[in-house]
């Protein structure tokens, strides 16, 4: 079942969620390291500030790229919610982040330049993965509707643990966390300074930022889909892993892109191979 | 008027141009005829369409012994040219394969003359149309850029013989032996067309007749005649089955047990025109040849003569042990050719060894043979022929005004040449991004893998290669978006041929990527029902979708031409160092240097020799195991 | 709503400071005294920043610096000289090579003295700067909003200073 109600609540709501999970995840951070941390609503103050300041650019087509960014991750999390088809999904998600990429491009930067060519091999070092995920997910439940696995009752989890696994660890790459927030980061500055977002100022890095919710709220959507068939557990089980990623963040240091797109690629081949073979195996195509 | 009489004058009518490109005097002569014939061609092949859609398979008996021996003679001509030139240039193995391919076929002739039967040699069905609209639309505008390409050549490079005539003859004696193979039954028949395409694209190599040209024309046409020396040997196993199986359609209704073998020689000589690995130095080799035919040949329509005969003899690879092991030898080659397009910065070598890849991954879909994944196949036949080609002449003429084919050297072309590098964006974004064509094919082939037998190890091969094509194409956009400050716009000298053909296929890429529902519908449906019985299709929703995503992507680039506030600009950062206009600092001692920004290319994990020497062992093996696995297979029954 | 109170991020540039007060600036940031509770963060990015935290004193070679980083930030902004020497030029006033405090060449909005200035003052002195900020942030309000091109002889958008 299509459901354009999902879709709506998505758009008006995900903001919203995404930036109280930011602002948790601040002061989360904040206490594991021995201090108060900034209020939760901090991520609301800060984008609220981004969009009071001048709009600075270095060449105007960069704004279109950022308002193309946010646009499609918009569409790509409404699609994910109506209950669509999780590949195209997926794609449309790879099409909404290449805008970004290409703004970064767009400045002719050094320190933009190389997040965006870090941005690019982070897209390709979890892209098979995530790939992977969602044909494991249509192995167990026979169908790429995420309306589909949601409403299955099967435990896909149970099904797929590795492409699970898997999926955790490529997951701390999208959420741009610790080992592996090679293109940017919301730490303090790292050696390419803001990375891909360098040469964005005001109301273009708030909406940034904005669009960066949409994803959080879309991927904990995704792992969601590994719980879907009991929906009070899937939470919980959101919230834990989210907690999970908020540690591995403040207890690892940042890799090298090398290390982080080769573990990923290791990962995503075993786990394939293994948990797609073993599953072809038992469960029959 | 007939459908047969369509079809040959489709056949025919090139070569009538062709002929008349040899005499040609003046450069507007010229022009005029190919525009003339492109025209013609065109309206005939949308008379095709609009006839013979809805008809199914129509079989035409045409022909018979006067046009074989005809053929047989023109055969014996061009292998006595070919062996000819092989002595010249001293070139053996090339001398030893021609030798051993006429011996076969002389041994075919002297036996089997006149004791085989084969029913049609011409038809027509919808994957024939479809593949007739891409040589005849695609391959006319890139005559018509070829007019335009190759004055700009000539007047650049005056140290190259001016052989402009002969150029066109071959282009389009090229399209009518296209047009040939793609609407012949006939196995012999089809053989011939095909060797005719490996003549013109060793002679169209050569073109240039320096050392390095005529060394990869060798190259091209040694692998091409192996292709070749196996497609005889299918030939004449086939005649010596009991009254001679030279049908295509007889063929794929005589069974896998009969058909396997000529299946998986025939299938062989696909890969070395689709130069799969371990052949995929001849098509790499052929970008030395001056752009159009790139474009033209190794591109979108030549090596696709290659995947086509192997989706048409899908159903017999269908669940067979040949089909999984060419499947295995597309996938691998698409996997290791994407991660070779990452390390290179020669535009040309990046656009060969993504053709490779994709060409690879039709196989793949087609060597797996199901329903799904042959119209998967079609899809990216489709959609990559026109992508590929208006990439292709995107860089030909940017190559010609900027003086460089190095993607190093395209950084701000949008400043520099705005429409031309629109062209190359759109054509890119064709390549890699949702929602347009190729993006939706291979999103068709994941679907197709998985539903198939052992299908996951294709779907991990095609995840990973499809990440690794996302990193290159995505990095070549950003370096021709990116913004330099105060470049000159030099694109006014372009030629209008080339304009023409540009827009004329960019606008198509955009208008296929919209009416690709359409085509499925109407063209590869039918062709899937009467081949397998049953098809398949994409949900209404998922189609709302895709449009909703080309609106988008369409319209919102529209919105630059709204007025808008001019924002203050400010330097890009540099740890606070100041830059002039034109990105120059004063860095440590005083010195003063310029900011250059170039690609990553990730040498050490995709180097081109080392990925390509893992391909060739791996595919040799795989092949070596094909055709062991059938001769054992056939001995011990 | 008054936003830049509650987010004020900072980029803190040594111009040509003995790190004393760098290393104090930099104490702000650790658990003991904790800006992050007021939002503020620690970017080194001009064109992400609100506040500019300069420490040490003007010399020829950081004179073009100071001027490129203040001009990459998006208005409205502050500027806060930490220590005396970026006040004033501090010990090194009389030197040769020293051009004195940082106000010759930016728009100082606050002055954070001290040798090294503590901890405590360089967090009172963040707090004046933004109250300073919200203040040019009405300032600029009208500026901001006007939607046609820029009429000659008006500044579009008026920074807190030089250009």
């Amino acid at each position: 079942m299509i459901s354009v109600v999902w879709a709506i609540v998505f758009i008006l709501l995900a903001p919203i969620a995404g930036g109280l999970i930011a602002g948790i995840d601040r002061k989360i951070t904040a206490r594991m390291q021995g201090r108060y941390g900034p209020p939760i609503l901090q991520p609301f103050y800060d984008v609220g500030k981004l969009f009071e300041k001048e709009h600075i650019v270095v060449n105007e087509t960069q704004i279109f790229y950022v308002i193309c960014y946010f646009v499609f991750m918009v569409f790509t999390g409404a699609l994910f919610f109506s209950g669509a088809d999780l590949l195209l999904t997926i794609f449309a998600l790879t099409l909404a982040q290449i805008f970004l990429v290409l703004g970064a491009y767009a400045t002719y930067s050094p320190y933009s330049h190389v997040g965006a060519e870090r941005e690019l091999i982070q897209i390709m070092a979890y892209e098979p993965m995530v790939i992977l995920a969602a044909v494991g997910m249509y192995m167990v439940t026979k169908s790429f509707n995420v309306s589909d696995i949601a409403a299955s009752s099967l435990p896909v989890v149970l099904f797929i643990p590795g492409i699970f696994l898997g999926f955790l660890y490529v997951l701390t790459i999208k959420l741009r966390k610790s080992p592996f927030d090679i293109s940017t980061s919301h730490h303090a500055h790292q050696e390419i300074v803001k990375g891909i977002t360098t040469e964005f100022s005001g109301p273009s890095l708030g909406l940034i930022e904005i669009t960066h919710w949409y994803e959080t709220v879309f991927l904990l959507g995704f792992v969601y889909l590994f719980f879907g068939w009991n929906p009070v557990l899937a939470i919980i089980a959101v919230a834990v892993i989210y907690l999970f990623e908020i540690l591995i963040d403040n207890t690892n240091a940042r890799v090298k892109w090398q290390l982080a797109m080769k573990s990923s690629w290791a990962v995503a081949a075993i786990v394939g191979v293994v948990n797609l073979g073993a599953l072809y195996y038992f469960v029959g195509v | 008027m007939q459908i047969v009489q369509l079809i040959l004058f489709l056949i025919l009518f090139p070569l009538v141009t062709a002929v008349f490109m040899l005499f040609v005097g003046k450069d507007v002569e010229r022009r005029w005829i190919v525009k003339l014939s492109a025209l013609v061609i065109g309206v005939v092949l949308v008379y095709l369409l609009i006839t013979g859609f809805n008809k199914g398979t129509l079989f035409f008996d045409i022909g018979g012994e006067p046009i074989g021996l005809l053929m047989f003679a023109i055969e014996l001509a061009i292998a006595a040219f070919i062996l000819y030139m092989g002595v010249r240039y001293k070139n053996y193995l090339v001398v030893g394969l021609i030798i051993l391919q006429t011996l076969i076929m002389v041994a075919f002739e002297a036996m089997f003359t006149g004791k085989v039967e084969v029913s049609s040699n011409l038809f027509v069905d919808q994957f024939s149309i479809i593949m007739a609209l891409i040589i005849g639309i695609i391959g006319s505008l890139i005559c018509v850029y070829a007019i335009g390409y190759m004055r700009h050549f000539h007047e650049h490079h005056t140290g190259i013989p001016d052989k402009r005539n002969q150029f066109f003859f071959i282009l389009f004696a090229f399209i009518a032996a296209m047009f040939g193979l793609v609407f012949s039954n006939n196995i012999i028949w089809m053989y011939f067309f095909w060797e005719i395409t490996t003549l013109c694209s060793f002679l169209l190599i050569g073109y240039t007749k320096t050392k390095e040209a005529t060394k990869n024309a060798f190259t091209a046409l040694w692998m091409n005649l192996l292709g070749g020396v196996a497609f005889s040997i299918a030939i004449l196993y086939l005649a010596t089955l009991g009254g001679g199986v030279l049908g295509l359609d007889q063929l794929l209704a005589s069974g896998k047990a009969v058909a396997l073998i000529p299946a998986a020689l025939i299938g062989f000589a696909g890969l070395t025109k689709a130069a799969q690995l371990p052949f995929s130095s001849w098509l790499v080799g052929a970008m030395v040849a001056p752009t159009p035919v790139s474009a033209l040949l190794h591109s979108s329509t030549m090596v696709k003569a290659g995947v086509y005969i192997i989706v048409r003899l899908a159903p017999i690879y269908q669940a067979s042990a040949t089909g999984y092991a060419l499947a295995l030898v597309g996938a691998t080659t698409f996997l290791l050719a994407s991660g070779i397009a990452v390390s290179q910065t020669n535009a040309k070598r990046v656009l060969a060894y993504s053709t490779i890849a994709n060409l690879g991954l039709i196989v793949a879909c087609a060597g797996i043979g199901t329903y799904e994944a042959i119209w998967a196949a079609i899809l990216l036949i489709i959609f990559h022929a026109i992508s590929k080609s208006l990439l292709f002449m995107s860089v030909g003429t940017a190559e010609h005004h900027i003086l460089s084919r190095d993607i190093e050297n395209m950084h701000g072309l949008i400043n520099r040449m705005p429409r031309v590098a629109a062209m190359m964006v759109i054509g890119i974004a064709g390549m890699f991004l949702a929602p347009f064509g190729m993006l939706i094919s291979k999103w068709v082939a994941i679907r197709a893998f998985i539903d198939a037998s052992f299908g996951f190890i294709f779907v991990i091969i095609l995840a990973f290669g499809s990440a690794i094509t996302v990193f290159f194409w995505a990095k070549w956009m950003g370096k021709i978006i990116s913004g330099t400050p105060d470049s000159e716009n030099i694109e006014g000298k372009v030629d209008r041929s080339e304009w023409i053909a540009l827009v004329s296929i960019a606008g198509l890429s955009i208008i296929t990527t919209f009416i690709f529902p359409l085509i499925s519908t109407f063209l590869v449906k039918p062709f899937l029902i009467r081949n397998y019985g049953y098809t398949t299709q994409i949900s209404q929703y998922n189609i709302t979708i895709m449009i909703m995503m080309l609106v988008l992507i369409v319209v919102l680039p529209l919105s630059v031409l709204l007025p808008h506030r001019k924002h203050r600009h400010a330097a890009i950062y540099m740890g606070g160092v100041t830059t002039n206009a034109n990105l120059q600092f004063t860095g440590a001692l005083g010195i003063k240097r310029q900011v250059e920004l170039s690609n990553y290319y990730l040498e050490s994990m995709f180097g081109e020799k080392k990925l390509k020497t893992l391909g060739i062992y791996l595919c040799t093996g795989i092949i070596a195991i094909m055709f062991i696995a059938i001769v054992a297979g056939r001995v011990i029954s | 709503m008054a936003y830049l109170k509650k987010s004020p991020w900072i980029i803190h540039y040594d111009a040509s400071s003995c790190n004393g007060c760098d290393i104090e600036i930099l104490a702000c940031l650790t658990p003991m005294y904790d800006v992050e509770r007021f939002g503020i963060i620690n970017t080194g990015n001009p064109k992400h920043a609100d506040i500019f935290v300069v420490t040490g004193s003007v010399n020829e070679q950081n004179r073009e610096v100071i001027l490129n980083i203040y001009n990459q930030m998006p208005s409205p902004k502050a500027v806060v000289a930490v220590g005396i020497c970026a006040t004033s030029g501090g010990v090194f006033r009389e030197c040769y090579n020293v051009m004195g405090g940082i106000d010759p060449i930016l728009p100082v909005d606050v002055y954070v003295p001290g040798c090294a200035a503590r901890p405590e003052s360089i967090i009172d002195g963040i707090v004046t700067a933004w109250g300073i900020l919200e203040e040019k942030r009405k300032t600029m309000k009208p500026a901001a909003d006007l939607t046609f091109p820029e009429r000659p002889g008006i500044d579009i958008a008026p920074a807190g200073g030089a250009q």
